[in-house]
């Protein structure tokens, strides 16, 4: 892609100078952060760097302090979850949020039914629900031995899937996902770091919190660092090295303020391949 | 479009035949959804057992009659707990609310001189509200509907006293009242009611078959269908037969299974009843989905007064009587054991509404069938415990092999 043309696109999501305030505590101080159409972002830092108040920010769950949140180019405010939800973020949370007892059909569906007459009096269409289901999980190659099973017969890296794949269901733009591999195994974590990338293959915007900067190499396009509550910079990852990563995490090597949020090249770019 | 949907066996590897079916339901079994199969296998059992020790008493279509005249009232304040038990919560005011709104009838209809119709809707009106009350409290305060209905129980015990007065029984003569339970169909109208069962219960997979068939999705082995449309429709036949030998089917049996088809397809089939099972499988994430929880248990709970004042009403009618003790004594409790026997979780968000009737069908079977041997109330409660005590003990074990066996 040319440098050019990626820079004259507008990012999905961005925020600018995000800050937030717990009490005594500065959680973000002056954030800066966005992703585009098609691509992984990693969002890393130490424990208490504010990653997750970010996410939370994000997702609705905490209003800013200060800065400005724009989604397409246009200023936006997110003061709910259903603010969130509503421009095209989902979050898959940590703990999952499925209902054990209810089949992957209707977990993919939980809230949003089809349903004649619309409203919570309408007949489902299990029918039509469970082939766009099986569409949706067969394009995102998301393997389960039945759409008709409960969640709780899955194991962790199936119910991960799952829940991630809910969020395509719903027509989201971007996919805010909060450490997705940190309960899964080795075989389980590959099943759902393919799912990250088949999202991004299928256009959409990824925000990836973890701590395994093995995983965060192998999906992500950038990396946005924060620590203690600041932006350091957002790199790409095919030209930053793992040790520089760590020294910006730990602030071994000073913040470098300079790198542009948008780093040129980076976007655009379907690095999937590689 | 077809394409899209052809079969990739490295996507989902779905299991098709008969034995993919079994599979499936022993899946369901590990998972903790028991299904209806142990209790219709109860129910026989309990059916044999009673024929036999009976010389021949229990299997008689006079007894069959009685024992739908005895399932009536407490089966329907069963369809109200199922809903609440699916939602993880209980609701133990059912019982009294039952008593105190027949009383309300009864007292409408008697001292007052309020025609039957208007005191019966008067009566529901006073159940809905009790429901809502309750509901409202629970949500609003975050109190546990242990301790609101624990309190409801008490106090609603209090309110059947004060209705009913000095006089402490109101015999009953209102003939639109003592109809809801004394009403008995047969021939045509008892063979057109069993039809419209046949319909909802055997054909109608049999046509969710073809609709998923023609939609390319998997289906049960059609055998497996048949077959359970055949035993269903034989045995409804059957027992239309028996009953009609007699006195026929009565109208309150009539409103406890139209009652059970109604809330069975809008759990299955309704957003509403999806949302039921939402909340009680993990009700973080319906809130999560966007559904309104509040809102669903407030609706919950008026429904489940509302079919406990329905079964007081019909109860009442039954007798031609409300006393004091009405809804009181085992008939929570038999209430609460026929939806767990029924397969209905404790938990929530496991179980059908079948369990009302099929549940109902165990608590009174046995209750019957223990009249029949003369055998003493010591004696029946003792059993009843057990039969309640082993199914909460299944239910008990299914989900801890779940829990530790999930992989």
């Amino acid at each position: 892609m040319v440098a050019a043309a990626a820079a004259a696109r507008t990012p999905l999501l961005e925020l600018r100078g995000i800050s937030k305030r717990f009490g005594a505590v500065q959680a973000l101080t002056d954030v800066q952060f966005n992703v585009f159409d098609s691509e992984v972002v990693a969002l890393v830092g130490d424990n208490g760097a504010g990653k997750s108040t970010l996410i939370k920010i994000i997702s609705g769950i905490y209003r800013t302090d200060h800065g400005s949140i724009r989604w397409q180019g246009g200023e936006v405010s997110i003061t709910t979850p259903n603010d969130s939800s509503a421009l095209g973020i989902a979050t898959v949370y940590q703990d999952l949020a499925l209902c054990d007892n209810l089949d992957v059909v209707a977990n993919l569906f939980l809230g949003h039914e089809l349903a004649k007459p619309r409203g919570p009096l309408g007949v489902i269409d299990e029918v039509t629900m469970e082939r766009r289901a099986v569409e949706v999980l067969r394009r995102l190659s998301v393997k389960i031995p039945s759409v008709r099973i409960p969640i709780a017969s899955l194991s962790g890296g199936q119910r991960q899937s799952v829940a991630v794949a809910r969020s395509v269901m719903s027509d989201s733009k971007v996919v805010l996902l909060d450490e997705p591999t940190a309960a899964l195994g080795m075989a389980q974590t590959h099943e759902v770091l393919e799912l990250i990338k088949q999202l991004r293959g299928q256009g959409l915007g990824v925000v990836l919190i973890s701590h395994n900067l093995a995983n965060v190499y192998a999906v992500a396009d950038r990396i946005t660092v924060l620590r203690l509550g600041r932006w350091v910079g957002t790199y790409q990852a095919a030209r930053t090295s793992r040790e520089q990563l760590i020294a910006f995490m730990t602030g071994a090597v000073p913040g470098s303020g300079e790198v542009p949020v948008v780093s040129e090249g980076a976007i655009g770019e379907h690095p999937g391949d590689r | 479009m077809s394409s899209t949907l052809e079969h990739d066996p490295r996507v989902i590897a779905e299991r098709t035949g008969f034995r993919g079916v079994l599979t499936e339901y022993r899946q369901r079994l590990w998972s903790g959804d028991i299904g209806q199969l142990p209790v219709i296998v109860g129910l026989a059992v309990i059916g044999t057992v009673f024929q036999v020790l009976s010389d021949g008493r229990f299997l008689t279509p006079f007894n069959l009659v009685n024992l739908t005249l005895q399932m009536a009232a407490g089966g329907t304040i069963s369809v109200g707990l199922v809903l609440v038990l699916l939602l993880g919560e209980i609701d133990l005011s059912a019982g009294v609310v039952s008593g105190m709104c027949a009383a309300i009838m009864a007292v409408l209809s008697v001292h007052a001189g309020v025609p039957g119709p208007v005191a019966v809707g008067l009566a529901l009106l006073a159940g809905a509200a009790i429901g809502a009350l309750q509901g409202i409290w629970c949500t609003q305060f975050g109190i546990p509907s242990f301790v609101v209905t624990l309190a409801g129980l008490i106090a609603w015990q209090g309110g059947l006293l004060l209705v009913l007065g000095r006089t402490g029984t109101v015999n009953l003569g209102d003939p639109f009242i003592t109809m809801l339970a004394g009403r008995f169909f047969t021939g045509t109208a008892a063979y057109a009611c069993v039809a419209l069962f046949i319909v909802y219960v055997a054909i109608g997979p049999l046509v969710t078959q073809r609709r998923r068939q023609s939609a390319g999705l998997t289906v049960p082995p059609l055998a497996f269908v048949v077959i359970r449309a055949v035993a269903i429709t034989a045995f409804s036949i059957a027992a239309a037969v028996v009953l009609d030998l007699d006195r026929g089917i009565s109208l309150g049996m009539l409103f406890l299974v139209g009652a059970v088809i109604v809330m069975d397809f809008v759990l299955r089939r309704v957003r509403f009843g999806r949302m039921i099972y939402a909340i009680g499988g993990n009700a973080e994430a319906a809130r999560r989905a966007g559904i309104p929880v509040q809102r669903v248990r407030v609706i919950v709970f008026v429904l489940s007064s509302l079919f406990a004042a329905w079964g007081g009403i019909l109860g009442a009618s039954r007798l031609l009587a409300v006393n004091q003790s009405a809804g009181g004594g085992p008939v929570l409790l038999n209430a609460i054991a026929a939806a767990v026997i029924g397969g209905v979780s404790l938990f929530g968000g496991r179980g059908s509404m079948w369990a009302a009737l099929l549940g109902t069908m165990v608590i009174q079977s046995i209750s019957n069938g223990m009249d029949l041997l003369s055998l003493s109330s010591g004696i029946k409660f003792m059993v009843t415990g057990g039969v309640l005590l082993s199914t909460v003990t299944i239910d008990a074990v299914l989900r801890r092999s779940r829990a530790t066996g999930a992989r």
